[in-house]
C-alpha cells in the first residue's frame, strides 16, 4: 500500500513546500489516494466514528476542565455549577460522560469485528496489538474520569479498583498507598487522577496516529479476508468513497449519541452518583460503568483476591496474543462455519459476563460467572488453537472483486 | 429498543447476516445498563412505585410552570424545615424553564431570608436580607447539627436528590426505558415514598421510637415523619389540596432544581436530531449513487 506518492503539487508554492516537507503529499496518500477495499462493510466505518468521538471527548473534556475544580471539597458543586450557571455546560457534560459510553459501544463494535474476521493476522499483528494498547489507556482514562465528579460511585470505584494492587504480594499495600498518595482515596488521590485523567487522551491519540500508520502500511483486511491483488479491481480511492461512506456512518451514529445527550442522559450513569462522595457511607451496591462490567464479573469469579486481578487483567492482556492463538491460515469467519458459532457464542458469553457483574456476588451469580469466565480463557487458550488444526474452512473466493461481484451480481 | 433495532438494521440492512450483527449490537447495549439493575437483589421486597404522568416527560416535555410554584409552595412550608437545597438561587426561581416567578417576586422572597455574610470592616459576621443572586440558605449550620435535631438521621440535601434516586424496573424494562425516554424514576420513587407511610409495620418487623414504616423505603425503616397531611399548605390556584397532589407538585419541584435546564435541552434536541435525520439522509442518498457505480464498474 505504502509507494512513491502519486501527489502531483499543482502551482510553485506548493511545490516549493512539498519539496521541503511532503506534509501535503503525505496527507493525499493517506486519505485521498489510499486504496480500500471495494468490498468492505459498515462495520468497518467504526474506525473513523471512533476517530470522531475521540475528538468528541477531548473537545469537550478541554473545556470541561476550565470549569472543574479537583478538590475533595469543590469538585461535585464545580460539576454542578457546570450543568447550572455554564453557558451549554449541561450540553458538555452529558456529551462528555455519554461520550464514553459511545466510544466504548463503538470499541467494542470494532474489536468484535475485528475477531469476526480474523482481522489480526499476518501481517496486521502490530496494528491489532496497538489496538489493545488503545483499549487499556481508553479504560485507564475512563476509570479516572468516572471519579472525578466525586459522588458515591466515584468514591467507591475508586476504592475498589485501587484496593486491587494490594492484592500483589509483598508489595501489594506499598503501591496503593504510592497510587492514592496517602492512606485512603482522598484529595491526592482526585487530583492525580485529573491529570492523568488530561494527559492519556492524548497518549490514546498518539497510539492512534500509530494504529493508523500501521493501518495504512499494511492495508485494510477485508470481509472476505483475501489480500488486495489487483488495485484497479479490488479497491477504489479512499476519498470519496470511503469518507462518503464513514461520513454517513458517523452522522447516523450521532443520531444514536444524540439520542442519549438530549432525552436519556442519565440512563447510562448511575443515580449514586449525584450522592456527594462520603467515605462514611457505603453504597448498598458498588457498581462500575456498564462497560467494565464483564471484567469486574471475572474479577469476582475468583474467590482468591489475587487470582481474580490476574484474570482481570489476563483476560485483557489475552487479547494481544490472539494473532498467534488463533492458527487457522483463513481469516474470515464468513469461511469459517465452526468459528463462526463460537465466534457468536464467545460475544454472548461476553454479555453474560455484562449481566452478573451487574448482579451481586453471591450464589448461582457467582457459579455462573466462573462457568462465563471458564469459556472466556477456554476460548482463547484453546478453541482458538485447536480450530485452526480440525476445521475445515469453506472455498474462498479468488479475489475481493470476485467477492462483489458475487454479492451485487455481474454488470 | 425496537425501534433502534430496526433503524440499525435497515442501516446495515441488505443481507440476511447483517440482521445477526443488528443482534450483537443491541447485545453490546442489553449489557450497557445492566448496572442500573443492581439493586435487582433489594426489588424482590419493595413493591414498584406506581408511574406517574409528567408533564416533562417525553421528548417534548416542559415544566408545568403552576406546578413548580405549587411545589416550591410546599417544599418552603413544608420540607425546607428540615432540607436544605444549597446548590439552588432564588434568582433561579425567575429563570427562563422553571417555577418562572417575576423578578420582583423573587427579589421579595428573597428579603425574607436572612443570610449570613461578612466579615465586614470590623471583621464581624452579620446577618442581612437575602438577594436574588443568595442560595437559599441550609435549616442547620452543619451536618451534625442536622442529625442531632433529628433522631441521628440527616436530612438529604434537594438540590440534585430527584437525580440520586431511583429504582429497579428490572429485566427487559431497563433496556425498554431507553427507547421509550422513561427518565422518571427519582421522582416517580419519591411520590411513592411520600404517599408509602403505614401506621401498622407487618408483623415481626420492629420499629423503633423516632422510626417510621414506608412501603417503599429500601429496608423499609425510614426515619423522616410523614410530613404532608392533607390542608397543610395552601394553594391559591385550586388544585386539591391533598398528600397525593402535594407529593407530585414538590417531585416536580425537585426534579426542576435537580435538572434546571431540561426544557432548554429537549428542545434543542429536537432540532438537533432533526438536522441529524436530514444530514443523514442525505449523505446516505449521496454515498449510495457514489458506490452503485463501484459495484456496476468491477
Amino acid at each position: 500500500m505504502s509507494g512513491h506518492s502519486t501527489y502531483v503539487p499543482k502551482s510553485a508554492l506548493a511545490r516549493w513546500f512539498e519539496s521541503r516537507l511532503p506534509l501535503v503529499g503525505f496527507m493525499y496518500d493517506s486519505f485521498v489516494a489510499y486504496p480500500t477495499p471495494r468490498n468492505l462493510n459498515y462495520w468497518w466505518t467504526f474506525g473513523a466514528i471512533l476517530s470522531l468521538m475521540l475528538v468528541v471527548q477531548l473537545i469537550t473534556g478541554i473545556v470541561l476542565a476550565m470549569h472543574y475544580t479537583p478538590h475533595v471539597d469543590l469538585a461535585f458543586n464545580s460539576v454542578e455549577h457546570i450543568m447550572r450557571d455554564v453557558n451549554w455546560g449541561w450540553l458538555l457534560r452529558y456529551m462528555h460522560a455519554n461520550g464514553a459510553s459511545m466510544f466504548f459501544v463503538a470499541v467494542y463494535i470494532h474489536m468484535l469485528r475485528g475477531l469476526y474476521y480474523g482481522s489480526y493476522k499476518a501481517p496486521r499483528e502490530i496494528l491489532w496489538i496497538l489496538g489493545v494498547v488503545i483499549f487499556l489507556l481508553m479504560m485507564a482514562t475512563a476509570f479516572m474520569g468516572y471519579v472525578l465528579p466525586w459522588g458515591q460511585m466515584s468514591f467507591w470505584g475508586a476504592t475498589v479498583i485501587t484496593n486491587l494492587f494490594s492484592a500483589i504480594p509483598y508489595v501489594g499495600d506499598a503501591i496503593t498507598t504510592w497510587l492514592w498518595g496517602g492512606y485512603s482515596v482522598d484529595n491526592p488521590t482526585l487530583n492525580r487522577f485529573f491529570s492523568l485523567h488530561y494527559l492519556l487522551p492524548f497518549m490514546i491519540a498518539a497510539v492512534v496516529v500509530l494504529h493508523v500508520w500501521a493501518l495504512h502500511v499494511v492495508g485494510q483486511n477485508n470481509p472476505a479476508g483475501v489480500e488486495v491483488k489487483n488495485l484497479a479491481r479490488d479497491t477504489v480511492a479512499f476519498t470519496p468513497y470511503a469518507t462518503m461512506k464513514d461520513a454517513f456512518a458517523m452522522s447516523a451514529f450521532l443520531l444514536f449519541f444524540c439520542w442519549f445527550i438530549f432525552y436519556v442522559p442519565n440512563y447510562l450513569g448511575h443515580a449514586d452518583n449525584y450522592i456527594l462522595a462520603n467515605p462514611s457511607t457505603t453504597p448498598a451496591h458498588i457498581v462500575p460503568e456498564w462497560y467494565f462490567l464483564p471484567f469486574y464479573a471475572i474479577l469476582r469469579a475468583i474467590p482468591s483476591k489475587l487470582g481474580g486481578v490476574i484474570a482481570m487483567f489476563g483476560s485483557i492482556a489475552v487479547l494481544a496474543f490472539l494473532p498467534w492463538l488463533d492458527t487457522s491460515r483463513v481469516r474470515s469467519a464468513t469461511y469459517r462455519p465452526v468459528f463462526k458459532v463460537f465466534f457468536w457464542a464467545f460475544t454472548l458469553c461476553c454479555v453474560g459476563l455484562g449481566y452478573l457483574g451487574a448482579m451481586p456476588a453471591e450464589g448461582g451469580y457467582i457459579t455462573a460467572a466462573q462457568i462465563l469466565t471458564a469459556f472466556y480463557f477456554v476460548f482463547f487458550l484453546v478453541i482458538l488453537p485447536l480450530l485452526g488444526l480440525f476445521e475445515t474452512p469453506r472455498p474462498l473466493p479468488a479475489s475481493i472483486a470476485d467477492d462483489v461481484l458475487a454479492k451485487h451480481g455481474a454488470h | 429498543m425496537n425501534s433502534i433495532r430496526q433503524g440499525l438494521n435497515h442501516m446495515f440492512g441488505r443481507t440476511a447476516k447483517s440482521v445477526g450483527f443488528a443482534a450483537l449490537l443491541a447485545a453490546g447495549l442489553l449489557a450497557a445498563p445492566m448496572a442500573s439493575t443492581a439493586d435487582a437483589a433489594d426489588a424482590h421486597a419493595m413493591p414498584q412505585p406506581p408511574r406517574q404522568s409528567w408533564s416533562f416527560g417525553g421528548p417534548f416535555g416542559t415544566y408545568d410552570r403552576a406546578q413548580l410554584q405549587r411545589g416550591f409552595k410546599v417544599y418552603r412550608n413544608v420540607c425546607a424545615a428540615c432540607h436544605s437545597m444549597k446548590l439552588v438561587a432564588f434568582r433561579n426561581l425567575s429563570d427562563p424553564g422553571g417555577p418562572e416567578f417575576s423578578e420582583a417576586q423573587v427579589k421579595a422572597l428573597a428579603a425574607e431570608y436572612q443570610i449570613k455574610d461578612g466579615p465586614n470592616d470590623a471583621g464581624d459576621m452579620f446577618e442581612r436580607p437575602g438577594r436574588p443572586a443568595d442560595r437559599f440558605p441550609a435549616p442547620f449550620a452543619n451536618d451534625n447539627e442536622a442529625r442531632s435535631a433529628n433522631n441521628g438521621a440527616l436530612p438529604p440535601d434537594f438540590s440534585v436528590l430527584a437525580k440520586a434516586r431511583t429504582y429497579s424496573r428490572g429485566f427487559p424494562w431497563f433496556l425498554i426505558d431507553a427507547a421509550i425516554q422513561y427518565q422518571e424514576h427519582g421522582v416517580d420513587y419519591i411520590v411513592a415514598l411520600l404517599n408509602g407511610y403505614k401506621d401498622e409495620a407487618p408483623h415481626g418487623v420492629t420499629v423503633l421510637p423516632g422510626q417510621y414504616y414506608n412501603e417503599y423505603m429500601p429496608g423499609h425503616i425510614i426515619s423522616m415523619a410523614p410530613p404532608l397531611s392533607a390542608d397543610v399548605v395552601e394553594y391559591e390556584d385550586g388544585a386539591p389540596q391533598t398528600v397525593e397532589q402535594y407529593s407530585k407538585d414538590v417531585a416536580a419541584f425537585m426534579m426542576w432544581a435537580a435538572e434546571p435546564k431540561l426544557e432548554d435541552r429537549k428542545r434543542t434536541g429536537a432540532k438537533v436530531m432533526l438536522f441529524l435525520l436530514v444530514l443523514t439522509f442525505l449523505l446516505y442518498l449521496t454515498k449510495r449513487h457514489l458506490w452503485d457505480r463501484v459495484y456496476r464498474e468491477v
